[in-house]
């Protein structure tokens, strides 16, 4: 029972052939069988977890219980949790307890879930290797000697090994698709807006997005509807209804139109990744999408656009870590400026203060138009790139990522050469478009994942597209060895 | 675009970072490589494209009943401030 689905762990807890407790302790053994070695969870919580299974269980037993009722799952450690650590995988919030639950946090409690610990990340989800946390790199669970992407990496390493049937991640260029491509997992970003941002710890607020990191297409479209909808402490959460995303999956693409993006296939791409690619969309086909290649010209500058905007926002949104209020403060500062100065220095680690100041830089008085302003103004060009392009199709769909997992320790000595392998999943991001990757192969025993972008608001789409291919393939379905 | 140790050194001091010795070095070299980087939007014709601020286009943000609402109390929030007295933070004397 290491990868059952959602349905299925929900099927055996309604006819009674288990109980929230004895699947939590399950998932809870496993953690503690495979956590050494992978790293995947910085915090476990197996006395609250129990106790949750255990209220989950009465509940049932009142016939109260809904489809989420008494599953278990992990946070990714930005999203703050009433009374339990909330560390950003950052020296600057190793001591932080949260004060109160993230909307998303609070909505899945209420759905009845269980939470059995706290995902490893990039250090406040800057990265995309997960090797920038304070505690220690995750590992792939296909290969621990390559990296499980990042900076949702603990999280799509946990359910890529069955150390919990899902997760959540943020995903701010790439951050839950990129993780979820190199694990073998379904990964998906809402539409910037859909889901909640209260209690999620600000990384760049015009791209930071709650989402679901699943074992299936279904799983995440299960979850996510527990998770999405306005949220009246998120003023950028949006008014409208969230559809029925279960009710929405079908295995037929009838009438689907999907533009497959042709510059994604360039010269950066691996060749078997652009095969495996290739293949899954002419899977696409025989169920039923009509395929056409499609161009988005301005694309190719979405990540240089990304590191500008993104950059400029970070360093705007953590100047809040002052060693003041919460957080790590440093010995006996001298004066004030000192202990900003200081407590900042040995709270941050070396790519946060990159990325502070690089922002501080493109923010500056004679830079600002130079750098931000452009940026701005190019992602603007690379929204209406889509605009255009969904006028054509209702779903694009390309490679999520340029190669399969890298080596630990591969791209550290170059900042820019990271940067990258966030090649493709950076654009949806700037235009606030819903993206999802879904495992579509193999290359040499490490997974490839195909990447669909929707329109605004549409994830039904992406979900109804990811769920199709997964009902006529069973790369969703694969293990690694060491989990299974 | 290339940054000396001195360009690095007042960035840092803006952004409230203590930056020095090999560091020093280290960040000035990876900013000027990151601004090399991202130097190649300067080609991009801009001209009559206004920025783009929010996501989802120019949607005008969502303001809230100037109201009073819950909100988690002082004390629980100061379990987590580093040094705190008499419902104050404290912090070196700032007035001498």
């Amino acid at each position: 029972m290491n990868t059952p689905d959602i349905a299925a762990l929900a099927a055996q807890l309604t006819a009674g052939e288990i109980s929230s407790v004895e699947l939590t302790r399950h998932y809870l053994d496993r953690i503690e069988a495979n956590n050494a070695r992978l790293n995947a969870l910085v915090h476990v919580c197996p006395d609250t977890a129990l106790e949750q299974a255990a209220a989950s269980d009465a509940r049932r037993a009142r016939g109260e219980a809904g489809t989420l009722d008494g599953i278990p799952l992990v946070h990714k450690d930005l999203f703050c949790t009433d009374g339990l650590p909330t560390t950003c995988a950052s020296n600057i919030l190793r001591n932080f307890v949260a004060p109160y639950d993230a909307t998303v946090v609070a909505r899945l409690k209420a759905a009845g879930m269980v939470l059995l610990g706290k995902a490893n990340m990039d250090e406040f989800a800057m990265g995309s290797s997960n090797e920038n946390s304070v505690f220690g790199a995750t590992k792939n669970p296909w290969d621990t000697t390559r990296v499980c992407g990042g900076s949702s990496g603990g999280s799509a390493c946990a359910v890529a090994a069955g150390l919990a049937p899902v997760a959540t991640g943020t995903d701010t260029g790439g951050s839950i698709r990129q993780p979820a491509a190199l694990c073998g997992v379904t990964g998906i970003k809402p539409t910037y807006g859909r889901v909640s941002r209260y209690g999620m710890i600000a990384f760049a607020s015009s791209l930071d997005q709650g989402g679901v990191l699943a074992r299936s297409a279904a799983d995440a479209a299960l979850v996510l509807q527990a998770m999405a909808g306005i949220d009246p402490a998120d003023s950028t959460s949006v008014d409208l209804p969230v559809p029925d995303y279960p009710a929405h999956l079908s295995s037929s693409l009838d009438g689907l139109r999907v533009g497959v993006i042709e510059e994604f296939f360039d010269q950066g791409l691996e060749a078997p990744v652009a095969d495996s690619v290739r293949a899954a969309i002419t899977a696409l086909e025989s169920l039923g999408a009509q395929c056409v290649p499609l161009s988005l010209p301005m694309i190719g500058r979405a990540v240089p656009t990304y590191y500008v905007v993104s950059s400029a926002e970070c360093s705007s949104n953590l100047s809040r870590f002052d060693g003041v209020r919460f957080g790590h403060r440093c010995e006996d500062p001298k004066n004030l400026t000192d202990l900003y100065t200081r407590s900042r220095a040995e709270g941050f680690g070396a790519e946060v203060q990159r990325r502070i100041l690089t922002g501080t830089y493109v923010l500056s008085a004679g830079y600002y138009d130079a750098y931000y302003l452009k940026a701005q103004r190019v992602r603007r060009l690379i929204s209406d790139d889509f605009r255009a392009a969904f006028e054509q199709v209702d779903v694009l769909a390309g490679p999520t990522t340029p190669a399969p997992a890298f080596k630990l320790g591969e791209r550290n000595d170059d900042p820019v050469s990271m940067y990258l392998s966030d090649i493709y999943t950076v654009a949806a991001s700037l235009a606030g478009l819903p993206a999802m990757s879904v495992p579509c192969a193999q290359v040499d025993g490490l997974p490839v994942g195909l990447q669909l972008i929707g329109r605004h608001f549409e994830e039904a789409g992406l979900l109804r597209t990811g769920y199709a291919l997964q009902s006529a393939t069973d790369w969703h379905r694969a293990t690694p060895e060491s989990s299974s | 675009m290339s940054l000396g140790p001195e360009d690095v050194h007042k960035i840092a001091s803006l952004s409230r970072l203590a930056v020095d010795g090999q560091q020093l070095d280290e960040m000035t070299d990876n900013l000027s490589r990151i601004l090399e980087f991202v130097e190649q939007l300067q080609a991009i014709d801009t001209n009559n494209v206004p920025p783009m601020a929010h996501p989802l286009g120019d949607v005008p943000l969502r303001l809230r009943d100037d109201l009073a609402d819950a909100h988690i109390d002082r004390e629980r929030w100061q379990e987590q401030a580093p040094d705190t007295a008499e419902g104050f933070y404290r912090v070196p004397k700032v007035i001498e």
